[in-house]
């Protein structure tokens, strides 16, 4: 406590002035600690350009600076438009739409699963359930969130693929499904996101003032129009804001993709056939411990880079939502 | 509800004419239905996941004869019958304080001088919002990092060092959003009161404000770790596969629970999956005991600001 202060009224040389340039040391040392977040992410940005373009060019920029010659190998118009996605092969295919369709395909398909779920729960938990069904289903699906992604790939493997669906592949279809399969990946990704749709929607919904539904329980609506006409378009913003993060969280998954989808890079409408993330072929990589300055090294930093824009994108539109958000409601 | 606005009817049926109540009634109750049958398919799921894996862990240890013990004293091998997650264990004990010691103290610095400090410049603006970006960042593009900057980088090889770095940097935003919102909930009035005796800010922070909302951050703290503990892909994307050995110090080669988890899940012997299934049982236990300090903590301390 610095009471002492009070019998030296003379700023220089005192203990006040040692309170107050500790006061500026602390600041100084807080502020650096605060920057370290701009750090990492201006160290994501040039350690993924930087080892792309080796991947592009043959050489990482920091080596051209050190005279490293620059020569394509791969062209951008191969890389974006190229439908043979093995960089390792021995007649390499340098086109990423495989892999990119892979995780879109995966993207769609989880939020097929999570947005219809998700918004369904965020209404019944914010208009119709009672405080008794809350307390005890909004932990519930908590716990959902919170298991790690291993655990749904492993679940993904273990049950949903060989249990729930290879009996539908089987007897409708006529498929024998394999150890992967799109559609494990899809259900398994959007069960994971549901909880992620449905606690975002719901705080946006449960933000919409009681007098919007008052006035219209007034007019004689039921419970049903105001869900629909009344708090899901007063909502829509955060609503919407909760399905780019839900994506956007799905662009990005890759543990039970790995485990649930596989490793096949292909372009198919087959949902029963194994096919390949944009993560899970990075997981791929990694697993064969490609030596540095190989191909398959520098391929990693490639889609990593690809895969860091799209999410990216997804997450400053999410804030753009959010900010309309804020604007609706003081 | 709508069955209020009946005896209506009577009097201007001209004006009611058109709407038909039962329909209405029923249309909310189908809704109703609907609604809640989605609630309950995130539950079901949850239900069958968890049953699948007591089922797996059952059959495991019935049919496969693990033995708990030898499960958990043994480290990992390629031997299905020989293999045990004691290595896989003590990495993530020793990832886990490591990534503490790392994330811990500059987040929750970067938090004070983000809630006390920070004028609201441009900076701290693009502090705030690259902040929120960087939780979105998926945790593999962390991995990528840690193995360009570090693994490869300064040649420090798949170390757990490099894991500890790669997940201290996931756990950072979550740690210093968390953090803040421990600051936000300390009255300004407790820091106004310092300040009129004449406390700098720093004084005010280190005496006042910090020890009322230390409960609040080591929750924060805790719940992030627990989060840590279960991520894989960074750690894959470091190297930590195909080790077995038990790690002795951060500058060992290591694997650790979820990456060996993933190594036995990618087996195709039905035995390693039903290891798998032992092993998640073992890492869920350790959330839950994370999960339940945390709780344990903030249930605690909340009364006392």
């Amino acid at each position: 406590m610095s009471t002492d202060t009070t019998p030296e009224p003379g700023i220089s040389g005192g203990s006040a002035q040692r309170d107050l340039d500790a006061n500026k040391r602390a600041r100084r040392v807080l502020f650096g600690c605060a920057t370290i977040t701009v750090v990492t992410t201006l160290a994501i940005f040039f350690v993924l350009i930087d080892n792309a373009a080796s991947y592009f060019f043959g050489a990482r920029f920091t080596e051209m600076l050190m005279g490293a010659s620059l020569e394509q190998s791969v062209t951008f118009t191969e890389f974006f438009t190229g439908t043979r996605w093995a960089p390792d092969h021995a007649t390499p295919g340098h086109g990423i739409l495989p892999v990119v369709f892979g995780t879109l395909a995966i993207t769609v398909g989880a939020a097929f699963v999570s947005i219809p779920i998700g918004t369904a729960t965020a209404i019944y938990l914010s208009e119709y359930a009672s405080d008794g069904v809350r307390s005890k289903l909004k932990p519930t699906l908590e716990i959902l969130a919170g298991i790690p992604t291993i655990v749904y790939g492993y679940f993904a493997i273990a049950f949903i693929n060989p249990v729930l669906l290879a009996p539908i592949a089987s007897t409708l279809f006529g498929i024998n499904i394999g150890r992967y399969s799109m559609l494990s990946g899809m259900l398994v990704v959007g069960i994971m996101t549901i909880p992620m749709v449905s606690s975002i929607s719901e705080d946006a919904m449960s933000a919409v003032p009681d007098d919007l539904r008052n006035g219209a329980y007034a007019l004689g609506a039921t419970k049903y129009d105001v869900s629909t006409r009344i708090v899901v378009p007063a909502s829509i913003s955060g609503i919407f804001a909760s399905y780019i993060l839900a994506v956007s969280r799905a662009i990005g998954e890759t543990m039970a993709v790995t485990l649930a989808a596989g490793f096949s890079a292909n372009i198919t409408t087959n949902p029963f056939s194994e096919i390949m993330t944009m993560t899970a072929y990075m997981v791929q990589m990694a697993r064969g411990t490609s030596a540095v300055g190989t191909v398959e090294y520098q391929s990693l930093f490639a889609v990593g880079f690809l895969l860091f824009v799209m999410t990216l994108t997804m997450n400053l539109l999410n804030d753009w939502f959010k900010r309309r958000f804020q604007e609706e409601y003081r | 509800m709508s069955t209020d606005t009946t005896p209506a009817t009577e009097t201007d049926d001209g004006l009611f004419a058109d709407i038909d109540l039962g329909w209405e009634h029923r249309k909310n109750q189908l809704f109703l239905g609907i609604i809640f049958a989605a609630s309950m398919f995130g539950v079901v799921m949850l239900v069958l996941l968890l049953l699948d894996i007591a089922t797996d862990l059952y059959v495991g240890l019935t049919e496969f004869n693990i033995s708990i013990v030898d499960f958990l004293t043994r480290d990992g091998s390629r031997r299905e019958e020989l293999s045990g997650f004691r290595g896989a264990i003590v990495a993530s004990v020793m990832l886990m304080a490591l990534t503490a010691f790392l994330s811990f103290f500059v987040g929750v610095g970067s938090a004070i001088y983000l809630e006390e400090y920070a004028p609201d410049t441009r900076i701290t603006r693009l502090i705030e919002a690259n902040l929120a970006n960087l939780a979105g960042v998926p945790s593999i593009v962390y991995g990528l990092l840690a193995l360009a900057a570090f693994v490869n980088g300064i040649g420090m090889g798949p170390i757990l060092l490099g894991g500890a770095i790669a997940l201290a940097l996931l756990v950072m935003p979550i740690i210093i959003v968390s953090t803040q919102e421990a600051l936000r909930a300390v009255p300004d009035g407790v820091r106004n009161g310092s300040y009129a005796t004449g406390a700098t800010e720093w004084q005010t922070i280190r005496n006042v404000v910090l020890p009322a909302a230390m409960p609040g951050i080591l929750t924060g703290t805790i719940l992030a770790l627990a989060r840590a503990i279960g991520e894989t892909a960074p750690l894959i994307m470091v190297g930590a596969l195909f080790t077995n050995r038990m790690p002795f110090g951060p500058f060992d080669r290591f694997s650790a629970m979820p990456t060996q988890i993933y190594n036995w899940a990618a087996e195709p012997s039905q035995h390693f999956i039903h290891l798998a299934a032992t092993g998640i049982v073992v890492l869920l236990a350790f959330m839950f005991v994370m999960n339940g300090i945390a709780i344990y903590l903030r249930n605690k301390y909340e009364t006392e600001v």
